[in-house]
Formats: structure tokens, C-alpha cells, sequence
């Protein structure tokens, strides 16, 4: 499998052959800093198409059609669009806090996207502790959205924003506990030994039931992450106008759009990464010319498949269920998704322990 | 007849009486609130649904007739006049103790006639903007534009109101009130909000996300069309009842009709019954395909919406072919129909019929059996059945309460006592029953309409009518079961070509007025579902 | 320079009178080519991403439900991203009959409406005050109140005219100049010169 951490090296080789270390960290930072927001950009516009197809084919509808062929244009008029709609100011808001919140939002997902396994050798940040760092980092978009809704000065964004403060505080804690979950079977938590253990197969095949739930129960605590339908209650569209960012215009609103199909996206990748191998094909232990057969298909193209694909089954529920009620959407996430997951992991660490697993 | 004359001179001896239409009990108005309890509370009277208030200015004195059904009893409706002659402040005892829906409606008589109800608890305009001048239904209002002109700014001092006490010593004091505490945090939902359905506001005193109390503010999209029809002729007014409730656009009309040849005497063919009828029950499909849209739409379930919308696409397209609009049908005339069916009628309709039982069953599994939207729609927004009754909540919502109200069934017209059809009565008084009617309806309709679809009888589709109408000197009230609930028009005419007063019955103006009731120590989302559930209309409620 | 809308000939469009003689104006002047240019591609995305208000008062609301529905699916234009707040929408489709009461919230929406935005006047109610036009409170036509881009008569108009006007809006917006002609920057000043008393409190 070809392995992306050649061409990275020989660059950074190629650098240091005529620039000093100091220059090339520089260059190299700027150099990442541009591939993020390509790919950021790319991807934003990519998921809103792929919502929009989506949806309407849930729908029995046709979706964007006559902006260039199959409407494949119609999100670039859209930014376009974005880009120079007015920014309205306004009277008796929190000036700095309101031009503040929306770049911390989309600041947290870029730090975010930066910790992915892209494929064999594409990272750009890993810790040890690399799976803890984007927990840690993802909860900061949350403050973004608290600031923009205090900061609007009116009442369905200040509803929406401790709408979703309550949730993400309490989702947070299932999503950690399922890849917790992981992390016991893995016995790491950096990103690469997570991946690269995967290699025999992936988590969710090899901690079977235990692991199963655990994605399950991701798969529930992402979609209350990310503020999508059916936990969708900070932007509740026909309860609170659009919640947090009812009152933001222009680019400002755009940065929360992204970020909201980029959390998709991120979510959507932790997934792949931590329960279906990240960028690792699909390896059958003793079925070795198949393994050789999927290993031709580059790895980044398995990762952005699998998040691509769990998205799918995101927007799925999405379009189809009903919004939840607040204090179902609590009560949901206290009464049963926490005990389950926590007893979900006990189970696998008695599955570890007895080494129960493949 | 005679023995409920004979009650009531026991109860009122200064009461008389005036055969017509219906029972007409003349009351002096000192008199009126003993005799309104007597009819609620007396066992033998038992009228306890006020089914229409309808405020009069008869140019020497102003007044109140209000039009009472009882649910026990097989009375006729009884029609009680009250009037006053003091045109500079007049009074009336309010109503609104006994029978609840009387807030709403007696807001209405003040905003256009200026009647103040005494011990009324709110007596605020309901449609028009608290700084209106004059009262725009009497007869010596002023209609010069400039004394109203369009506004530009915002309604001062919302939460005044006032009430009209009645003190010991028979005195009446004003009594200047608040609608909300100072403590109140008052949410605004409306006029502009998604799901209002409408330009509907709503006033909402919040705890956390707990209603406290919901203050419903209307008239955004009032229209005054009862005052528009007091100077068209007969014909001309009967499309305005389209653009009321235009989910029911063919049942409105189909009333208004009904109530003109009621006054002229006029027989209408049978075919044009029958198309009448059928019609009806289309137009009936069609609206609670758009209520079953809108609800799943409310709550989040964006997909159920389309596919109630596909089906509802075909029902058009037989409204279509045969009125040539796809709303706003204008169909009905008096004395029949306005164009024979499409050839294509028969096919289209035994298509519908033929789709309609599978496609339900896929709404059921897309919405109805959704463990989420269950919990949304169940225990959500309670009405007991005597406070359906007592607001007067017919129609689906008042069904979903398990209360037999279905016109079609209680005072058959057109074409109905011929058809076998079942009333849906839901025992749960929830959200859910209330969908729940709406969904089993459809079937039920569907059912109607299998019954007539082959037995559509030939002949002409409209009577013979004089080219200038006009109805004789009298009042008439005529009702029908439009999509939403008992729709009622009154008319009182005195012998010209234009009627002296035409008062539409709106189903959905009542259904605003359990929001308050229902939506209290429910969620902000409640109210929402609460909304999507009763399924108001907001031009019929404004008119 | 004709305005082209995909797959419509210029036949297809009545009223084309109107939109020549906005065209001749704007080359009397003469631009740029770099900046011709941009304003043509920043035109094209204004033109194709227009965003409603969901905003109906009655009836015509329903029909435009039905344009969002599989039927007539404005989705394909891309507009169906219909925005509940209006800071986020581009235009301001009036739906139905204005009356009294509800006209200074339309003047609150749109002026609340981020630029550039467009107003459509759909149904006889909102042209003219419609049948309603003799009632004591009824707005005459939101043309009264509001500046109107689009005119789509009818009671209620079809879907089919919904997009013929969504369409004529779009000629309309193809043929204004980013560069000069819709900002917002002289309007600001506009607004300060008739009330003082703001400045300061609002950025510039």
C-alpha cells in the first residue's frame, strides 16, 4: 500500500536541503495551513451538494439541477454569494464576542480535520494522546456557539445557544465513553497505533459485540454533537427561527454552515478511524489475495469512503425522523444512553481482560 | 318547539320569541346573563356549545345574537338577540364565564362595534391595531384613509388591556390591567415565524422552556371581509370564502351557497349535490394531507411532508381539470355548480381512491409509528371533551377530544345522509388523537367517495336563478363540516341585493383559542406541535 | 449583452423592453473588463443562489409550498434553501394580503433582510390589494411599503408563474453592477443623514 510519508519526507528533505530548519518549519506550517483550508473548502462544498442530492432523493425530488451540469455549480453560487452578502451590524449586541463566535467555531473544526488519519503517512498532527486532543478540541466549538447566542442579544439565539450547551455537555459524555470503549481495545490513544492496529481488522469486527454498540452509540452522541436532525434543537428551524445564528448575515452565517457539514464530516471520520480501520482496507485475516486486491485501492480514498459513508447514514436519520424534545433529548442521553455505555464499557473491558476478542 | 318557548318564558318572562330560520329569543339586556346561565346550566335546556357570536348594528341600536347548539339534547340551535340602545357606550353582560370560546368572540364584537362586554377579563381589540379609530362594521363608521392610514411603526403599549367590572351596586368600572407581569420573560413567536402556518403571534411568557401563559395576537392578516361583503351583491361575495380558509375552500363556499338558496328557497339539482359532495371530501383529503404534511414538518420530519404533498398534487389536478385553478376554486355557485365535471373526473378520482389506502400505510410507517414522533404528539396538549365543548373546538380537534360534533352526521346536508361513512372519534384528547382523526378521515373520505363516484346522477349542475338576487328581509345560519370543524355563515338580510350583515363562523378561530389553555406547563416545542395538531388556518381565523 | 437564463430563449420572457433598456443604461457608461467581468461572475452567483424569506401570509404561501414540493421541486434552481431568518435570505417573496397591522413587521423583515436583497410581489393581493382592495385595512398592494423587484399576478399565481417571476428575477439581477451600483454604502450614509442621533451606535 502506498504510503503517503514518502512524498512528505523527500519535501521536507528537498527543504532542508537549501533552508535553514527554522524557514522550512515555516514553510511547511504555511504549506499545511493552505492544503487545511483546501481541503476544508473542498469538503464543505462537497457535503452541502452531497446533503442537498441527498435529501432529495429522500424526498422523490431532483435537487439542484440547472447551475452547470446536474447542478454540480450550484454551491459555488452559493459562496459566491456568501462571500459578498452584507455582514449586518447591530445595535445593542456584544460587538466583539459576535464577530468572535463564529471563527471559533470553525477554528475547532480545522484543528480538528488536522488530527485525521487521511491515508498511510497523511497526518498533520498526532499526539499520544491524540484521540483525547479531539475530544478536548471539539468541545470548544461549543463555546463559539454559546458566544454567538449571548452575544445576539435576543431571545430564540439565547434559547438555541443554552439548548445547546445542555446537549453537547451531555452528549459529550457517551461519545467519550464509546471511544473510550475503543481505546481499551486498542490500548492506545494515538492515532496511528489506533489505525495501524486495525491492520489484522477493524475494531468494530474485532471487539464484535461490545464494539458494536460502542459505534452505535457514537453514531447516536455524534448526531447531538453536531447539532444535526433529530437532536437538531439549538437550530430548531420551526421552533427557534434558526437558532444561534438567527441573527448573523452574510460570511459570518456561511462559517457556521461550513462548520456544521464539517463537523459532519469530522465526526464521520472519527468514526471510520476509530470502529472501521480509518484509511486500513478491508483486510480478511486468511483471505490473502483479497487483501491484496483492496490494498491497490489508496488509502485515502478508503478513508474519505468510510466517513462518506457514515455521513450518509447520519443525513439519513436526519431527513427522516422527527425533532426530539428537549427534555426527551436529556432525559435520552442520562437515563439510557450513559448507563449503556458505561456498562458497554465494562463489558469490553472484561471482554479485554479475558481476551475475548479477535 | 313550543316546549323550549315555554322553559324559557318560565326562566325570562320579558323574553319574546321570533319564528324563522331557527328559534329567535329576544332578551332586554339586563336580563341576558341569568338567562345565558339558565341556558348553560338548566338541565332541561342544555345548550352548552355557543356555536356563533355575531355582533349587529341595526342602525338604531347595536347588539349581540348569539346562536346556541346543545349536545344532549336534539334541539334545533337557538338563537338569542341582545340588544342595546345606547349606540355613544354601549354594554353587554359577557358570556365568557360560562362559555369560554365567548373571549375570542366577544373581542371580535368590540373591535367592530365597539360593544364593551362588562366583566369580560381582556377587553383589547382582537384585529386591528390598538390605536385603530372608529369601529369599523357599524353603519356610521368612518372609512376615510385618513384617519387610519398604513402604519409604520411598531403597536405601543401591548400589554394594556382593560376590563369592564361590574361592581355590587350595579355600577361598571373600568379596571386598567397588564397582560403579563413584569417578571414575565415574554417570548414573541409570529407574525413572521415558520410555524406559526401563517402570520399568527404568539405572546409567550416562558419559564426556562416552560410556557407560562400564551397571549394570541391576531388580525395580521385581517382582511375585513365581513365588511367587504356588506357591499357586493350575492353572487359576488361567495369568493371571498375561498381565500378564507383555503384548505377548505369548496366546504366554505359550498355553506355560503347553501345559506342563500336556504333564504331564496331554491332546489338544488342532484348532480350538482352529488359533485358538491364530492368535492367536499376531496377538498377534505387534500387539507389533511397538507395537515399531515405540516405536522411532520413542525416536529422535524421534513420527508413525511413531501410525500403528503405528492398525493395532494393529484387531488389538484381533479380540481384542476374541473374548476381550472388549483386553489381558489370559486366551483360552487348558487343554486349548483359553476362548470359540468371534466370527462376525466370518474377516472381521476377512482385513481385516488385506488392509491389512497396504500400510501396511508406508508405515512404510517414514515411518521405515525416513529417512536420520536410519538413522543412528541402523545400527553401533548390535553383537551378534555368538556373543554372541547366549551371552547366550542369542532371539527378533528374537537373528534380527538371525543366529542361527536361531525356536522355531516348531526344535521346531514348535500348529499351526505346517503352515504355510509363512519365518525372518527379519538378517546386520547391529545395531539396524537387529533392527527389521528385527521389520518382516518382521509379513509373515511376516501370511502364517500367510492360510495358516489359511479352514482353521480345526470341532469343539470345548477338550478335556474333570477340575475339579480335578493334575498328576503330575515336572518338565516347555515353549517357545514369544512376540513378544520364546523364552519357557520350568518346572514341577515333586509330585502336589498346586498345583505345587511354577513357573518363567516370560522372553525379555526376557535381553535386559537385553546392555545393559552393547552399550551400551559407544556415546552416551547409543545407549542409547536400544539399548533401543527389543532391545524389552524390563519386567513380563516383573521377573515 | 442579452441575459441568458438556461434553457430559455429570449422569446420565452415577455417584458423584455425593460430589461434592454437597464442594459443599455448600464453600457452607457462603459466598465472595465477586469472589473465587467467579475460583476458578471459575482451576478451569476447572486443569480443562482437566491435564498426566499419563508414568509406567506396566505394562500399563495401554499402554492409555494407546492414549488418546493417533488412536483415542482424549486430545488433545482437552488432555491430551495429557504431561510427563516431574515439576515440569511435574499429576497422577500410577499404572499398574500398586507393589511394594516401586519405592515410594519414586512418593513421590520425586509429592512432586516441583509443586502442585496429583492422583493417579489406574488398573488393579486400583494400587486394590488387584490379583491380585497376596498376593505378598511388592507395595504394596496405592497408597493405602498416596500421597494418591489417582481411583480407575479395571479390568485394564486401557478408554481409555473412562480418561476417565470423567480426567473425574471434573476435576468434582473444579471444585469445590475456589483461594482457601484447595490452597495450598501451610500444607503448607510442616506440613513444617517436622516437620523443623526445613530451615529456611533452602529458600525459603518
Amino acid at each position: 500500500m502506498f504510503n503517503f510519508g514518502i512524498w512528505t519526507s523527500e519535501l521536507n528533505n528537498w527543504f532542508l536541503s537549501f533552508m535553514p530548519d527554522w524557514l522550512t518549519v515555516i514553510v511547511e506550517c504555511v504549506l499545511i495551513g493552505v492544503a487545511i483550508l483546501l481541503a476544508y473548502t473542498v469538503l464543505a462544498i462537497f457535503y452541502i451538494f452531497y446533503e442537498r442530492k441527498l435529501c432529495a432523493w429522500f424526498q422523490c425530488r431532483l435537487g439542484p439541477m440547472r447551475v452547470g451540469k446536474w447542478g454540480l455549480c450550484q454551491l459555488f453560487a452559493d459562496v459566491f454569494k456568501m462571500l459578498i452578502k452584507e455582514l449586518i451590524s447591530l445595535k445593542g449586541t456584544d460587538k466583539f464576542l459576535f464577530k468572535l463566535a463564529p471563527y471559533i467555531v470553525i477554528t475547532s473544526s480545522i484543528v480538528m480535520i488536522a488530527c485525521l488519519p487521511w491515508g498511510r503517512g497523511l497526518q498533520i498532527i498526532d499526539y499520544n494522546i491524540g484521540i483525547f486532543f479531539i475530544l478536548a478540541v471539539s468541545s470548544v466549538g461549543v463555546l463559539g456557539i454559546l458566544l454567538a447566542g449571548w452575544a445576539s442579544n435576543n431571545k430564540y439565539t439565547l434559547i438555541g445557544a443554552m439548548r445547546s450547551g445542555a446537549q453537547m455537555i451531555s452528549y459529550e459524555i457517551s461519545l467519550g465513553l464509546a471511544i473510550i470503549t475503543i481505546v481499551i481495545l486498542a490500548g492506545s490513544m494515538n492515532i496511528n497505533t489506533l489505525v495501524a492496529e486495525q491492520n489484522s481488522a477493524w475494531f468494530i469486527f474485532r471487539g464484535h459485540i461490545p464494539a458494536i454498540i460502542a459505534f452505535l452509540i457514537y453514531v447516536v452522541a455524534a448526531t447531538a454533537e453536531t447539532n444535526r436532525g433529530p437532536f437538531d434543537l439549538p437550530e430548531a428551524e420551526h421552533e427557534l427561527v434558526a437558532g444561534y445564528h438567527t441573527e448573523y448575515s452574510g460570511i459570518h452565517f456561511g462559517f457556521f454552515y461550513l462548520a456544521e457539514y464539517l463537523n459532519l464530516f469530522i465526526v464521520s471520520g472519527i468514526a471510520s478511524m476509530m470502529f472501521l480501520g480509518g484509511w486500513m482496507p478491508l483486510h480478511i485475516p486468511g483471505w490473502e489475495s483479497f487483501n491484496n486486491v483492496m490494498d491497490w485501492i489508496p488509502s485515502i480514498v478508503w478513508f474519505l469512503g468510510k466517513s462518506i459513508f457514515v455521513s450518509f447514514i447520519i443525513i439519513w436519520f436526519k431527513w427522516t425522523f422527527p425533532r426530539v424534545r428537549i427534555d426527551q433529548m436529556l432525559a435520552f442521553e442520562w437515563k439510557y444512553l450513559m448507563p449503556l455505555s458505561l456498562a458497554n464499557l465494562v463489558l469490553m473491558a472484561v471482554c479485554v481482560a479475558m481476551g475475548w476478542h479477535f | 318547539m313550543s316546549d323550549i318557548k315555554d322553559i324559557i318564558g318560565r326562566l325570562c318572562p320579558s323574553a319574546t320569541f321570533e319564528e324563522g330560520d331557527c328559534l329567535l329569543v329576544n332578551v332586554p339586556e339586563p336580563d341576558w346573563f341569568a338567562l345565558a346561565k339558565e341556558l348553560k346550566d338548566n338541565r332541561e335546556l342544555d345548550f352548552d356549545v355557543l356555536s356563533a357570536v355575531v355582533g349587529m348594528d341595526w342602525n338604531d341600536s347595536l347588539g349581540v345574537v348569539y346562536y346556541f347548539t346543545s349536545t344532549s339534547h336534539k334541539w334545533d340551535m337557538l338563537a338569542v338577540k341582545v340588544a342595546v340602545a345606547d349606540r355613544k357606550n354601549p354594554m353587554i353582560h359577557s358570556v365568557a364565564s360560562l362559555w369560554k370560546v365567548a373571549n375570542f368572540q366577544e373581542r371580535e364584537v368590540y373591535d367592530f362595534y365597539g360593544i364593551k362586554f362588562i366583566n369580560h377579563p381582556d377587553m383589547r381589540r382582537f384585529f386591528l391595531r390598538n390605536d385603530w379609530k372608529g369601529h369599523p362594521l357599524r353603519k356610521d363608521y368612518d372609512s376615510n384613509p385618513e384617519l387610519n392610514p398604513v402604519p409604520l411603526d411598531d403597536e405601543k403599549n401591548e400589554d394594556d388591556t382593560v376590563a369592564y367590572i361590574e361592581q355590587p351596586d350595579g355600577k361598571v368600572l373600568k379596571v386598567p390591567a397588564k397582560v403579563f407581569g413584569p417578571d414575565d420573560y415574554v417570548v414573541n413567536i409570529g407574525p413572521q415565524h415558520p410555524s406559526t402556518h401563517g402570520v399568527m403571534r404568539f405572546r409567550c411568557a416562558v419559564d426556562g422552556e416552560i410556557v407560562k401563559k400564551v397571549d394570541v395576537v391576531s388580525g395580521y392578516i385581517h382582511r375585513g371581509i365581513e365588511k367587504l361583503c356588506e357591499s357586493l351583491g350575492y353572487p359576488q361575495i361567495l369568493h371571498f370564502t375561498d381565500r378564507m380558509d383555503y384548505m377548505s375552500a369548496h366546504q366554505n363556499r359550498h355553506c355560503l351557497c347553501m345559506c342563500i338558496e336556504k333564504a331564496l328557497g331554491l332546489q338544488v339539482p342532484e348532480r350538482a349535490v352529488v359533485i358538491r359532495t364530492m368535492m367536499d371530501e376531496l377538498m377534505r383529503i387534500s387539507s389533511h394531507l397538507l395537515a399531515f404534511g405540516c405536522t411532520a414538518m413542525d416536529l422535524g420530519a421534513t420527508t413525511a411532508f413531501f410525500y403528503g404533498f405528492r398525493e395532494r398534487e393529484q387531488v389538484l389536478d381533479i380540481f384542476e381539470k374541473t374548476c381550472g385553478a388549483r386553489m381558489s376554486m370559486n366551483y360552487n355557485v348558487i343554486g349548483g355548480v359553476i362548470a359540468d365535471l371534466h370527462p376525466d373526473f370518474v377516472k381521476d378520482v377512482k385513481a385516488l381512491i385506488a392509491i389512497m389506502p396504500e400510501r396511508l400505510k406508508e405515512y404510517h410507517k414514515v411518521f405515525t409509528g416513529n417512536v420520536i414522533a410519538q413522543n412528541r404528539l402523545k400527553n401533548v396538549g390535553m383537551l378534555t371533551k368538556d373543554d372541547a365543548i366549551n371552547y366550542a373546538i369542532t371539527g378533528p380537534s374537537g373528534r380527538g377530544s371525543n366529542w361527536s360534533c361531525d356536522c355531516r352526521k348531526k344535521h346531514p346536508y348535500a348529499a351526505y345522509d346517503r352515504v355510509r361513512f363512519e365518525e372518527v372519534l379519538e378517546t386520547g384528547c391529545d395531539s396524537f388523537s387529533r392527527y389521528m382523526v385527521r389520518m382516518r378521515e382521509i379513509e373515511e373520505s376516501i370511502k364517500i367517495l367510492e360510495q358516489l363516484v359511479d352514482n353521480i346522477p345526470a341532469g343539470d349542475i345548477r338550478a335556474q336563478v333570477p340575475k339579480i338576487i335578493k334575498l328576503p328581509a330575515g336572518r338565516w345560519y347555515q353549517q357545514v363540516e369544512a376540513s378544520r370543524g364546523t364552519f357557520g355563515v350568518y346572514i341577515e338580510s333586509d330585502g336589498n341585493k346586498t345583505p345587511f350583515r354577513v357573518h363567516f363562523q370560522s372553525p379555526c378561530f376557535n381553535l386559537v383559542g385553546v392555545m393559552d389553555l393547552t399550551c400551559r406547563g407544556h415546552m416551547i416545542a409543545d407549542l409547536i406541535t400544539i399548533g401543527a395538531a389543532l391545524d389552524f388556518v390563519i386567513p380563516d381565523i383573521d377573515r | 449583452m442579452d441575459v441568458k437564463i438556461k434553457s430559455m430563449t429570449r422569446d420565452d420572457f415577455k417584458d423584455n423592453e425593460y430589461i434592454d433598456k437597464l442594459v443599455e443604461e448600464l453600457n452607457a457608461s462603459g466598465t472595465n473588463v477586469m472589473v465587467g467581468k467579475l460583476d458578471q461572475l459575482i451576478n451569476w452567483g447572486r443569480a443562482n443562489s437566491l435564498w426566499p424569506l419563508t414568509f406567506g401570509t396566505s394562500c399563495c404561501a401554499i402554492e409555494f409550498m407546492s414549488l418546493g414540493a417533488a412536483r415542482y421541486d424549486m430545488a433545482r434552481f437552488g432555491f430551495e434553501v429557504a431561510r427563516n431568518s431574515p439576515r440569511q435570505a435574499d429576497y422577500i417573496m410577499v404572499q398574500g394580503t398586507i393589511v394594516h397591522r401586519m405592515a410594519p413587521a414586512v418593513i421590520r423583515l425586509y429592512e432586516q433582510l441583509a443586502e442585496p436583497k429583492y422583493v417579489i410581489a406574488c398573488g393579486g393581493c400583494a400587486v394590488s390589494g387584490g379583491p380585497f382592495k376596498n376593505s378598511y385595512c388592507v395595504v394596496e398592494g405592497v408597493d405602498k411599503i416596500l421597494p418591489v423587484d417582481v411583480y407575479i399576478p395571479g390568485c394564486p399565481p401557478r408554481p409555473e408563474a412562480f418561476f417565470y417571476g423567480l426567473m425574471q428575477l434573476q435576468r434582473k439581477i444579471k444585469v445590475q453592477k456589483f461594482f457601484g451600483g447595490v452597495n450598501r454604502k451610500e444607503k448607510i450614509e442616506e440613513f444617517f443623514e436622516k437620523h443623526p442621533e445613530e451615529r456611533g451606535l452602529i458600525d459603518e
